[in-house]
């Protein structure tokens, strides 16, 4: 029999359904008439005659069902049961909404973050070959990732027996000429191989050479397709064009792909080879780049660092000077871009992950009861004739259909949430965390939102389909069948919102403890004054202030202007501004002291004589600079407590004298005072000693200038710009921002920021689902139990013994609920130690605090049953049933 | 009275295909011939005839058209094809073989 007449004897079948049972009723009828007239012929009672001829006929309405059942599709009784699932649902339109909502609550936010975790954790890096290019640098006891020397690079290059190759990168800025004046932008130095290792070729243009990154090279930069578009306005004749940074003419020789991105220079426009070495470069024991390289086959990035480490230490011994306790340290290159926001976008999942969990549990409980409320219905179906099987099917559908519905607004929910929380990100963030870009509902979310939503369809099928024991569908049809009920609804669903109030516990113990440790960041001990403090950086072009001379002439008179505009108290100049990052570090030595010839690391910088005062720093003994501290002075130099504290514990370190490792002469300075401890790293670091040179004796042309203000620190920013730029339009001035701002910025403040909002919004949805769960269950309990307190009041039970009825059994779950949780929130507290600043896992007011929020929320929840079940009329109750 | 699930699987269609060995013939038809021609023995329930019917029509071993009856009604007949004749004939070589093989079974002494 051939399938294609079958299936075409179908579809004409489901086409023309209407003709299809006119002809079966037509000659069904046919048949009874001519059974009729049988039966009439041999003499059958003429009342009889119709009831016995349906009789010996049998049930029309069945019979039809089945011939149409042969001719039928199967979709079609899916159809059937989906039709019925609506009508069901839409006939409950609470239910189903609330069903709906909570499940695209929970799907939309799982999935938002999943789209997060996916972007950076999941998909690999876009180089060629991701997961074996790996970070290489020295490490130091305080810096386990620190910087690498050129010289150490070399010799690294040269020594290393399991790169196949190894390349080094380290960040730059330029002032770039404009049509408009100059311009700063943010560029990138690399060795010769750089992009080869990578994997990246250019789209235009060419690659540097091998040799192109050595003295003597001509000055040759690669454009990113992003500066070749803004800059260039995409034109194809950009290759052999000219750029003029920091006055010097460079040759742009190639273009990259519009989809390279590295992230640690996200912002870098200009790349350029290392081919003029700076002053730090020449020196083995100055240390500015970080190295990237390939592991040959075969090869683990543990058989590399150990590799490395002995290459440092025979370095180590060859020069000791400079390399006395420089290890090494490799890392997959993923680890140093990713690393740091995996915790927070782990976290963030977990968070979700339990908002999903509370939002399922509630919608079985919501089926659980509906299935106990529509028992009759089902008995009454089933003793119709319907199969366990149909049945079943019948909830599967009903199921589906919620999941179906829920999955998709969830699914329009978490593209929402993932475009705001894209749009939180600030730009500077974005550029770099480059893969954050390329968020969007991609394969890999949308099957993530399938498979969560397949999850919670068998859930949903399941958790009815188990109160479907085929023996009880009679007891459904029977009064008696209600006491079963109540005990496996007692033993069973209500022990569901003990798990949901556990999770909400979870959630908001995350939630206010990742709070805790964002307040608490934000009122570290910064050392300074951080309102009424605007900020600017300067840079002075290298050609026309070549040397110091003329770079403390221009900085104090910028500083002069800036300090006689209206509204400034004070100014001064730094070389790195405060929570910026430990860093720009010198190895320090003491005149007079035994030195065992280990580095002491000490932050370094070169400031102003009014930076101090500017910043409103203590100090805590000796004085601070003065303008006369200058170039013709002996050299002098201010600490903080921590290396005041470190070195000379017990002792004055006024008068003590320091120098470099060699205490070569001139490096020998006189400490002349000590200041409180500014906190130079981020927010969440240590605070490090401090050495702080006076800019005078030590000039730089980078600088970042503080201003304090009397007024509103925003309104003066306008102003810097223009008084520097005035001063000489040839000088860089940028990244205008108040102090406030900067540290409100900075990534730690903002993934602990994000993180502490983002959970706290997953505990109040998630404390909002567990208290709606636990009023439900309630509710559903007391009206189980009209009956029971209605005896229970018609034999004198008080209005307030059946308050405390009700309430003893929302104070139980509740109390389980919270205990449970809280034992288990400590444990997932550890799994977030790592966002954890200033507070311990087990922070008692925390615990508290949620234990007495979730009590009090749960008490309201439960008063509304119990005073409805106070309020029962005992007469009514009895009669009702 | 046996009801058609008392029928062995398979054979009331195989009945069908029988009675229309001998010409076109109505569902009222059909059953009233296996009725009579099994003395009263195999009484169907009478409308289950017409699921088998469209199980037959699916399988293209019966076609169905619109006909007058000899009283002027218009009324369904069906006709044999010939690939209900063919399957006709496998239907009861089984049918034989199974009955003497239960019969076999049943005589053993």
């Amino acid at each position: 029999m051939n399938p294609f007449s079958r299936f075409f004897k179908k579809l004409g079948t489901l086409l023309g359904r209407e003709r299809f049972n006119n002809e079966l009723e037509e000659e069904m009828s046919f048949h009874r008439e001519q059974k009729e007239e049988e039966l009439r012929a041999a003499g059958v009672a003429p009342d009889a005659v119709h009831r016995t001829a349906m009789r010996e006929f049998g049930n029309t309405t069945r019979l039809k069902e089945r011939s149409y059942e042969v001719m039928g599709f199967r979709f079609e009784t899916i159809f059937q049961d989906l039709h019925f699932a609506l009508r069901q649902l839409r006939r409950s339109p609470g239910f189903t909404l609330t069903a709906i909502l909570m499940l695209a609550l929970g799907i939309g936010a799982s999935v938002a973050i999943f789209g997060f975790v996916d972007a950076a954790l999941i998909r690999p890096l876009p180089y060629h070959d991701p997961t074996r290019l790996v970070d290489v640098t020295e490490s130091a006891k305080m810096f386990p990732r620190a910087n690498l020397s050129y010289p150490d690079f070399v010799d690294w290059k040269k020594m290393n027996k399991v790169f196949s190759s190894m390349e080094a990168y380290t960040g730059s800025g330029y002032l770039m000429t404009t049509s408009s004046g100059v311009e700063p932008v943010a560029g990138a130095r690399v060795t010769a191989g750089f992009f080869r290792v990578l994997g990246i070729t250019p789209i235009l243009g060419r690659d540097f050479y091998d040799g192109e990154d050595q003295p003597g090279a001509s000055d040759n930069v690669i454009a990113t397709y992003q500066a070749w578009q803004e800059r260039f306005g995409g034109r194809k004749d950009i290759i052999g064009q000219t750029v003029r940074l920091d006055g010097k003419p460079n040759t742009i020789i190639g273009v990259l792909p519009a989809t390279f991105q590295f992230a640690p220079r996200g912002k870098a426009e200009f790349w350029a080879t290392v081919h003029t070495l700076t002053q730090c470069e020449k020196r083995r024991g100055c240390h500015d780049l970080y190295g990237v390289a390939r592991l040959k086959d075969g090869v683990t990035v543990q058989m590399a660092l150990a590799d490395m480490i002995s290459i440092a230490k025979q370095l180590e011994v060859q020069f000791p000077g400079t390399n006395r306790g420089q290890g090494a340290s490799v890392l997959p290159l993923s680890e140093v871009i990713v690393g740091e926001i995996r915790p927070i976008l782990l976290v963030l999942l977990g968070g979700a992950a339990l908002l999903l969990a509370i939002a399922c549990v509630n919608v079985s409980s919501l089926l659980l009861v509906r299935s106990e409320a529509r028992r009759r219905e089902i008995a009454v179906r089933g003793a119709l004739g319907a199969s366990r099987a149909r049945l079943t099917r019948q909830f599967t559908t009903e199921a589906l259909v919620l999941v179906f519905a829920g999955g998709l607004l969830g699914l329009l929910c978490a593209y929402s949430a993932m475009q705001v929380l894209l749009r939180l990100l600030s730009k500077d963030m974005l550029a770099y965390m480059p893969y954050l870009g390329g968020i969007r509902l991609n394969l890999h979310v949308v099957m993530f939102a399938a498979a969560i939503a397949l999850m919670a369809g068998v859930l949903f099928t399941a958790t009815p389909v188990l109160r479907l024991p085929l023996t009880q569908l009679r007891d459904g049809l029977t009064e008696g069948g209600r006491s079963s009920a109540g005990t496996f609804w007692r033993r069973f669903g209500s022990n569901l919102v003990v798990v949901e109030l556990a999770i909400a516990v979870v959630l908001l113990v995350g939630a206010g403890l990742l709070g805790k440790s964002f307040y608490k960041l934000l009122h570290v001990e910064l050392g300074f004054q951080p309102d009424h403090l605007a900020t600017v950086q300067v840079v002075m072009p290298e050609s026309n202030y070549p040397k110091d001379p003329q770079q403390v002439a221009a900085s104090r008179e910028i500083l002069r202007r800036v300090s006689s505009l209206p509204g400034v108290k004070s100014a001064g100049f730094t070389t790195v501004l405060p929570v910026n990052g430990n860093g720009n570090t010198n190895w320090i030595r003491f005149v007079g002291k035994p030195y065992n010839g280990e580095h002491n690391e000490v932050n370094q910088r070169e400031v102003s004589a009014d930076y101090f005062k500017t910043l409103q720093t203590r100090l805590i003994a000796g004085r601070f600079f003065t303008e006369d501290d200058d170039a013709s002075k002996p050299k002098v130099v201010v600490i903080n407590k921590a290396l005041a504290r470190l070195y000379f514990p017990g002792e004055d370190p006024v008068g003590q004298k320091m120098g470099d490792t060699e205490l070569t002469p001139k490096s020998i300075r006189e400490i002349i005072g000590v200041v409180d401890d500014i906190k130079e790293g981020t927010l969440d670091s240590e605070t490090w000693p401090a050495q702080y040179d006076p800019l005078n004796q030590n000039a730089d042309n980078y600088l970042s200038m503080v201003v304090r203000t009397s007024q509103d620190e925003r309104s003066v920013l306008p102003a810097l710009i223009t008084t520097v730029r005035q001063f000489d339009p040839g000088m860089g001035v940028f990244d205008e921002a108040t102090m406030m701002q900067r540290i409100n910025a900075s990534q730690t403040a903002y993934l602990h920021r994000s993180s502490a909002w983002l959970v706290g919004g997953f505990a109040a949805l998630a404390l909002l689902l567990g208290v709606v769960g636990l009023y439900g269950v309630i509710a559903y309990s007391v009206s189980q139990r009209t009956r029971e307190i209605g005896v229970r009041m018609a034999l004198g039970a008080q209005q307030s013994s059946v308050y405390r009825m009700i309430l003893k059994e929302a104070g139980r779950l509740t109390g389980v609920g919270i205990v449970a949780g809280l034992v288990s929130s400590i444990a997932a507290a550890t799994l977030m130690r790592k966002l954890l600043f200033g507070i311990h896992t087990w922070d008692m007011s925390t615990l508290a605090a949620v234990a007495v929020v979730l009590g009090a929320s749960a008490l309201l929840a439960s008063y509304f049953p119990a005073r409805r079940a106070a309020s029962v009329n005992p007469v009514e109750a009895l009669r009702a049933e | 009275m046996p009801k058609k699930s008392d029928l062995m699987p398979g054979t009331l269609d195989m009945m069908i295909l029988k009675t229309l060995t001998r010409g076109p013939q109505h569902g009222y038809g059909i059953a009233s011939s296996i009725k009579r021609a099994s003395d009263d023995v195999l009484t169907v329930e009478e409308g289950s005839l017409y699921p088998a019917l469209q199980r037959l029509l699916l399988q293209s071993w019966v076609k169905a058209e619109w006909r007058s009856t000899e009283t002027n009604r218009r009324a369904r007949f069906y006709t044999l094809t010939a690939a209900g004749r063919k399957q006709l004939g496998l239907e009861q070589s089984q049918f034989e073989n199974m009955i003497a093989a239960i019969t076999r079974v049943m005589q053993e002494t």
